[in-house]
């Protein structure tokens, strides 16, 4: 998921090319006061009129205890945005007033039930909550770290192992499986250091994100390349793919690969391997089907 | 020493015979730097000279100066192969009666060889030269001032001209050798403080462009090289310069080391990136029309598989043997690319002529495979479009279009489309990229070209491709 500042439309015309799975386009921490209104309107623009193919749209609008949230909601369910990440959530009420907002302009249009929620957790309350939140809206795909402002929160800082944000990121992912969707990680902001960030996208892989945040294009290729699945993992689950589109075409339950009987984990795995592949440009979607 | 032909820049014009209406020449192997130019057509107007053809292989931001000798009528008509800066804003709003002959880098060598372009005098600045005028673009010495590496595109001019004038600021005991002119092409040797600017003449460093849209033009246009079907053992290459087409021959790099693949020879305007897969035994020699940056004219210097070539030898059209017969890949920019792939790469979107031919329609024409690495859109300007402002070099030597949309093959190469479509790559219609940029920015007003013809752009077989007309504010 790439952030993409709301003020910069020169950045918002060719995000897509870049090839992320996400672009973010942000109405909050990266647009002043005074750029708020026009930023809005920019965004609002940008989903209606470029063709980002199929890139999921994100916005991030301003929390909605502020006066900006409120119209940010409007404007991007208006222009048929994807998903809206809440920032800075700390509770499922927070979930459920923003769900609220967005059925309030759907019913409008006609089209309730069209937008999905993500929640950014980004305090430590945020974290003790982490499973209300992620099981508060049936709108909910994902919950995300925003660790900035959780480890100021902590009264730390980042460092580069990322000490500080163990617990929060271990629970994230905990919250999010337990509620069946999707968790993404905080954003690494040094360019430069790209075997840190690297090591940073192992490390959050391992624990069991399903992607990572980035703030520039030249961070993708790690992303990508690290979230790729190896080539005897991709030709092992193309195999299970198989297998089970045989057993369907026989009418048999029972899959087997190799001799041995394949579990519905393993299936599910195999699955998300090739999604991966795909996602990593490894494979082509019209190859797989 | 004896018939030393040391004399000053006032006593070599006076012996050169010149007179006015006649042809002097110029290289600009100092780039930015160059100070012959101004130095020289300075003198001449001192002088009371009128009425010159300035010749020159190119010109740049820094021969501004020529403005007034223009409106003097100290010159008065040019022939080159690029302007930019403020004289080419002036010569695009009509500052000249005459229209500016412009040639690539292979036609001005064959033009200048067959007759076609004749020399008078030839003003050559050498970074350092003997008293006889054995002339070379580096120097062993310890005064080195003005390094430019290869004088590939003064060889022509030396050969040619009827009079030969080496201008250095670094007069060397003879024999200066190895040497580049040779003291038999010269007639006078003319010592100055300075023929050029050092730290404007050539970057210092390879800096790499972390403009991701430089990065993910590069990394595509490696990518079609590599699925080209010309990337095999011995294949040789040309890279443009800006900075996709330099980052391109990093990612090849990768390439070439993971199959064990080399090239046979690299070719043109020589980098500090070529000479590092030289230098790695990844590509076997260096053919070195024009070294742009200080790494390559360092190699040139001290390295003798790194050949200095002619502009002839490089990228003429009409003599065998070129080395751009014998070239398998050149990767190009383009300022327009239009929907007949032909390419402008001389003037702007806003009419005003701000590049150079350079050495672009010869290798495309000649390469087995051409590649134009372009963005669709520049800010807000679309750079494949419906037809070209000015046609510099013909659609059908164009073979790939690489942009950020998408890539488009020549109909004409269908074959090559389908290596790149059997690699994953996508491959679109150029009609399609067109239709793309102006979906996205609208189609821009024509621009206001005035009756004036102010420039001629020439074909390298000597043939007359396209005219500029003056633009109107």
């Amino acid at each position: 998921m790439m952030f993409v500042p709301g003020n910069n439309p020169g950045m918002m015309a060719d995000a897509h090319i870049y090839g992320p799975d996400s672009i973010m386009l942000d109405l909050e921490d990266s647009v002043t006061m005074a750029e708020k209104d026009a930023a809005r309107l920019l965004v609002y623009n940008a989903l209606k009129s470029i063709d980002y193919g199929d890139t999921e749209m994100v916005v991030r609008i301003n929390p909605l205890n502020t006066p900006y949230g409120k119209k940010d909601v409007e404007a991007v369910v208006k222009a048929g945005v994807d998903v809206i990440r809440m920032p800075k959530t700390e509770t499922a009420d927070e979930v459920r007033e923003l769900e609220a907002e967005i059925v309030k302009v759907e019913t409008e249009l006609g089209c309730v039930g069209r937008t999905q929620i993500m929640a950014a957790i980004e305090s430590a309350l945020g974290v003790v909550n982490a499973y209300e939140i992620a099981t508060a809206s049936k709108r909910m795909m994902g919950i995300a770290l925003g660790a900035e402002d959780y480890s100021a929160n902590l009264k730390t800082q980042r460092t580069p192992d990322g000490k500080e944000l163990e617990l929060a990121r271990e629970t994230i992912v905990v919250a999010a499986r337990a509620a069946g969707i999707c968790c993404f990680d905080t954003v690494y902001s040094n360019l430069d250091d790209m075997e840190t960030f690297r090591k940073e996208v192992e490390l959050i892989k391992t624990l069991g994100f399903d992607g990572k945040s980035i703030i520039n294009p030249r961070q993708i290729e790690v992303v990508n390349e690290v979230f790729a699945p190896t080539a005897k993992a991709i030709e092992k689950s193309l195999k299970i793919i198989a297998a089970i589109k045989e057993a369907q075409a026989k009418g048999s339950g029972v899959i087997a690969v190799n001799g041995k009987m394949v579990d519905r984990p393993v299936v599910i795995r195999a699955e998300r391997t090739i999604a991966l592949a795909i996602a990593s440009g490894i494979l082509n979607k019209e190859d797989v089907q | 020493m004896r018939n030393s032909k040391l004399v000053t820049l006032e006593e070599a014009i006076r012996k050169s015979g010149l007179k006015d209406g006649m042809t002097i020449s110029f290289h600009h192997h100092f780039r930015g730097g160059d100070k012959v130019v101004n130095m020289v057509v300075a003198k001449l107007a001192e002088m009371g000279f009128k009425n010159l053809h300035l010749a020159a292989s190119s010109l740049s931001d820094v021969h501004a100066p020529l403005i007034e000798h223009i409106k003097n009528g100290v010159i008065t008509k040019i022939s080159t192969s690029g302007l930019r800066g403020e004289l080419a804003n002036e010569i695009s709003h009509g500052l000249m009666k005459e229209p500016v002959i412009f040639r690539s880098h292979g036609g001005r060598g064959s033009a200048i060889a067959t007759g076609d372009l004749h020399i008078d005098v030839a003003f050559l600045g050498a970074s350092s030269a003997d008293e006889l005028g054995n002339a070379c673009g580096y120097s062993r010495s310890e005064n080195a001032k003005s390094i430019c590496g290869s004088l590939g595109y003064a060889l022509p001019d030396a050969r040619y001209a009827d009079h030969v004038v080496v201008i250095t600021d670094d007069l060397v005991a003879y024999p200066n050798v190895p040497k580049s002119i040779s003291a038999a092409d010269v007639e006078s040797v003319v010592v100055v403080d300075s023929v050029g600017d050092s730290s404007k003449i050539s970057a210092g460093a390879i800096r790499d462009s972390k403009n991701p849209r430089d990065i993910l033009l590069a990394k595509t246009a490696a990518k079609v090289v590599i699925n080209s079907g010309y990337f095999e053992d011995g294949f040789s290459i040309q890279t443009g310069t800006g900075g996709a087409s330099l980052a391109v021959v990093k990612y090849i790099r990768e390439s070439m080391l993971e199959k064990g693949i080399k090239a046979s020879f690299a070719l043109g305007g020589i980098t500090a990136h070529m000479v590092k897969l030289h230098e790695e035994g990844l590509i076997g020699r260096l053919i070195d029309v024009q070294s742009f940056d200080k790494v390559a004219a360092e190699s040139i210097k001290n390295d003798p598989f790194h050949q200095e070539v002619s502009a002839v030898e490089y990228a003429s059209g009409v003599h065998q043997g070129s080395a751009v017969h014998a070239l398998d890949i050149v990767i190009l920019s383009a300022l327009e690319v239009d929907v007949n792939f032909n390419v402008n790469v001389l003037v702007g979107s806003d009419g005003i002529i701000r590049g150079a031919i350079g050495g672009h329609q010869d290798t495309a024409a000649d390469s087995a495979l051409s590649i134009i690495v372009c963005p669709l859109l520049r800010g807000r300007i679309p750079c494949v479009v419906p037809k070209v402002t000015t046609l510099i070099t013909p659609g059908k030597s164009v073979d790939v279009v690489v942009t950020e949309y998408g890539i488009a093959v020549n109909p004409g190469r269908p074959e090559v489309a389908e290596r790149l479509k059997a690699a994953g790559l996508k491959v679109v219609d150029i009609h399609d990229l067109a239709a793309k940029a102006t979906s996205i920015i609208g189609t821009p007003d024509a621009l206001p070209f005035g009756d004036k013809v102010v420039g001629i752009v020439y074909n390298r077989d000597g043939k007359v491709l396209d005219e500029i007309k003056n633009i109107v504010e």
